[in-house]
């Protein structure tokens, strides 16, 4: 079924008027969940990276900059540039300032080099969940992890245990910050804001429980991996063509 | 017994300062949990209304071009087609809701560079110029219509 | 170029999360652990010899007790939350699960059992004095003044059975630190079984070092002989204790070295240049051999009174630097690696900041000050009636 513009359009206002009607309720009545289209067991949130088409150029970073309001010098997501020498030693790799700006053209001669972007991988058996001391982050229902601001001690527990690097304490809230999956855009039908604005579509937002999913024929198809498979984080961003030399 | 009654009795005080603790712990931890915690898991259930109701910066290129479908039509045609307007000229949600906050044209001489410079890492046939050379000094648009890229 | 960083860090992973706060939390509970430990030779295992040190050694565990949750409220972004650690504790952290064992320590194994050895003098106290410290020792007996010796008996017995259940809660508290850093299996530097059990019995060498160094030295204040077969007694069971903990550290050193794997290159790396003077300097060399070699000495030959005071006072000087080494090594070591295995980063530690040098200097100061305000309200000296019976 193909969904046009205007149905968008008009499902994303209906779920605006049904948010801010179910916020209302909520204040009034302090009832929990009103009832509306986006329902979250119907979804299974993931994402897909195809390492050969990302080039790099750090939108991805600078929209969920500014879609998230995320701090300077703290990174929800940041793409890394790896550049692997002749006899596959250890390789050289670089963020610089988690590639906001993109990269600066590289003077090395290497055997090969290529970009990885990195996330919040919202795994499902999330490790960083597992040592919260207070339940201020968990996986959602519908698979995204996410951190409560409002009930976050800040211990820092959870940016101890992550694999990944890709939890931050926020300066300001002085709480725990990370990826949400652009949680506040993916439940209103729109996608993340790293994934709208990449260019070459390197990475795509994935939803396992919809059987239309580009990610189903993706898995199928393509040689996938997840990062640090090793930690059986159950993480749910597979990778195309990820070098074994990527950490 | 008697004996031992009394000369045990002191023990019971440790104890009652205990179970009054326990007392007082309880009656606030009723008063102070958040409700409905643990409804969907351990926390919450209100931290997903908190996430989901941040504020969308980005509108969506589907957004934009109910308006601008003109610009889209352009795009469609060329290598452009499946880079999202936002991705150049920044976000556009306020724009969207109100037509009269006009966005800011994105700077030419960072922007374009910041895909197409030839570096090695990027896909070798992912179109990139040293652009330096490739230019000489003219901005990318004097040649390039940047909807539709093609010369 | 980012400035304090060598190689490549995730971007996040630069600044460093957990302070010399951490550092010190584990240090302060390792030396009520093993304070603990120490008392509990003499009530459980009839080791008569330390009976001098046992209302000291309770008295330094709850003054560093009561001081242990502060570095932690000071490290959090939120401390005015902290409570809902125990209103919604999630039972699979570690961490949460540490507060309940907290207080379980705090109120039946501690507070109770120095109720109890001081109950008889508590009493007195509340008899003899006037004013505001006949309120204070008033409040303490909790309204019961019945100090007959079959009281006095049972007070003891039941002590005992507290002391009992107190030893595996000591290793509870302490193992359970361990725990809480063996335990995340996304840092090698942490992520070993051995770890619970390297801190425990390095808790029990920086309780026990602490205790004869505060006894030595509260009897020097008092202007009182030491009781050297107190002392000589204490600083055996300190020399198989910190034989015990060097050969768990130098294992897990070994196995490293040994399996080699993926993190290692980069953690050997980290330990001879970052790491060098903390833990090979201070650590192991200063703060392990050369205490161990003064105590080893003291086994093997027989030193004049004198000599052995102040080789004990070295040895237990160097033994508490070492302990905190240790801590610093766990603790700050396991974030100055990058978890790519390819960079490190550095700890600038501030000064005045609430995680600077200053308040960590300040809470370690606190527990004496709070020990002696003990010690002035229930005196070490005297020991119960019941007891010496």
């Amino acid at each position: 079924m193909e969904i046009t513009r205007r149905d968008m359009f008009q499902m994303g206002g209906k779920l605006l008027v049904l948010a801010s009607v179910g916020a209302t309720l909520e204040q009034i009545t302090g009832a929990e969940e009103p009832p509306e289209a986006y329902r979250m067991a119907d979804h299974w949130w993931g994402m897909i990276i195809d390492i050969d088409k990302c080039i790099g150029c750090g939108n991805c970073v600078r929209a969920c900059a500014n879609e998230n309001g995320v701090p300077k010098g703290y990174f929800r997501t940041w793409v890394e540039r790896y550049e692997v020498p002749e006899g596959y030693a250890n390789p050289k790799v670089s963020s610089p300032d988690g590639a906001i700006n993109g990269f600066p053209p590289s003077k090395e001669t290497s055997l090969k080099s290529f970009y990885v972007p990195k996330l919040c991988n919202h795994c499902a058996d999330s490790p960083c969940v597992q040592v919260c001391p207070v339940g201020a982050t968990f996986v959602s229902p519908d698979g995204v992890v996410l951190v409560d601001k409002d009930y976050c001690l800040g211990c820092r527990y959870c940016v101890q245990a992550c694999p990944y690097g890709c939890r931050y304490l926020h300066p300001d809230t002085e709480t725990v910050d990370k990826c949400t999956l652009c949680y506040h855009r993916i439940t209103k039908g729109l996608t993340t804001a790293c994934c709208e604005n990449c260019p070459t579509g390197a990475r795509q937002l994935a939803d396992f429980k919809n059987p239309k999913d580009p990610v189903h024929e993706f898995l199928r198809t393509n040689k996938v991996t997840v990062l640090k498979p090793q930690m059986a984080t159950e993480a749910k961003v597979y990778y195309k063509d990820l070098d074994g030399s990527v950490r | 017994m008697g004996n031992l009654f009394r000369d045990s009795g002191h023990l019971i005080r440790p104890a009652l300062v205990l179970l009054a603790g326990l007392g007082v712990f309880m009656v606030v931890r009723q008063a102070v949990i958040p409700k409905a915690f643990g409804q969907y898991g351990h926390y919450r259930p209100g931290a997903i209304d908190l996430v989901r109701r941040h504020p969308i910066t980005y509108a969506g290129q589907q957004q934009c071009a109910m308006c601008h479908e003109d610009q889209a039509k352009v795009r469609a045609e060329g290598r452009h087609a499946h880079v999202a307007c936002e991705t150049c000229h920044g976000p556009q949600a306020k724009h969207a809701e109100d037509g009269s906050n006009l966005p800011k044209l994105p700077e030419v001489a960072t922007l374009c560079v910041r895909c197409h410079e030839k570096d090695a890492a990027k896909p070798p046939k992912f179109p990139q110029v040293a652009s330096a050379e490739h230019s000489g000094g003219m901005a990318c648009n004097d040649c390039h219509k940047p909807h539709n890229p093609h010369l | 170029m980012i400035p304090g960083v060598d190689g490549f860090m995730y971007p996040n992973e630069i600044e460093l999360q957990w302070s010399v706060l951490i550092v010190l939390y584990p240090f302060i509970t390792g030396l009520v652990a093993g304070a603990f430990i120490l008392a509990s030779l003499e009530r459980v295992f009839r080791v008569e010899a330390v009976r001098p040190t046992y209302r000291l050694a309770l008295l330094t565990a709850l003054a560093f007790l009561l001081v242990a949750p502060l570095p932690l409220q000071l490290h959090l972004g939120h401390p005015e939350r902290s409570l809902e650690m125990y209103l919604t504790p999630h039972t699979s952290s570690a961490m949460a699960m540490f507060g309940f064992v907290y207080l379980w320590y705090l109120m039946i194994v501690l507070l109770l059992e120095i109720w109890l050895e001081y109950r008889a003098d508590i009493v007195r106290m509340a008899q003899t004095t006037q004013g505001f410290t006949r309120i204070i020792y008033k409040a303490l007996t909790l309204g019961s003044e019945n100090v007959s010796p079959a009281a006095r008996a049972i007070d003891d017995k039941v002590g005992y059975i507290v002391t009992v259940i107190g030893i595996p809660s000591a290793f509870l508290l302490h193992g359970y630190v361990g725990f809480i850093f063996g335990s995340i299996k996304a840092n090698p530097w942490w992520s070993t079984p051995l770890m619970p059990v390297v801190f425990l019995f390095s808790a029990m060498v920086s309780g026990i070092a602490a205790v004869m160094l505060l006894y030595m030295a509260a009897m020097k204040v008092k202007r009182r002989p030491i009781n050297m077969p107190c002392v000589d007694t204490i600083a055996t069971y300190l020399f198989y204790t910190f034989v015990i903990d060097f050969t768990l550290e130098m294992l897990d050193l070994i196995h490293r070295t040994y399996e080699a794997d993926e993190s290692f290159r980069s953690l050997d790396f980290m330990v001879h240049t970052r790491l060098w003077t903390s833990q090979v300097v201070l650590q192991i060399v200063l703060g392990t051999l050369l205490p161990l070699g003064l105590l080893a000495a003291n086994q093997l030959w027989r030193f004049a009174a004198e000599r052995r005071r102040a080789m004990y006072t070295a040895a237990g000087c160097l033994t508490l630097i070492g302990i905190f080494a240790m801590r610093w090594n766990v603790v700050i070591g396991g974030q100055l690696f990058s978890k790519s295995f390819l960079g490190y980063t550095s700890y600038k530690m501030e000064l005045v900041t609430r995680e600077g040098l200053v308040p960590a200097i300040a809470l370690m100061l606190l527990p004496f000050a709070i020990f002696f305000v003990l010690i002035k309200l229930l005196p070490p000296w005297q020991e119960s009636e019941a007891h010496k019976a």
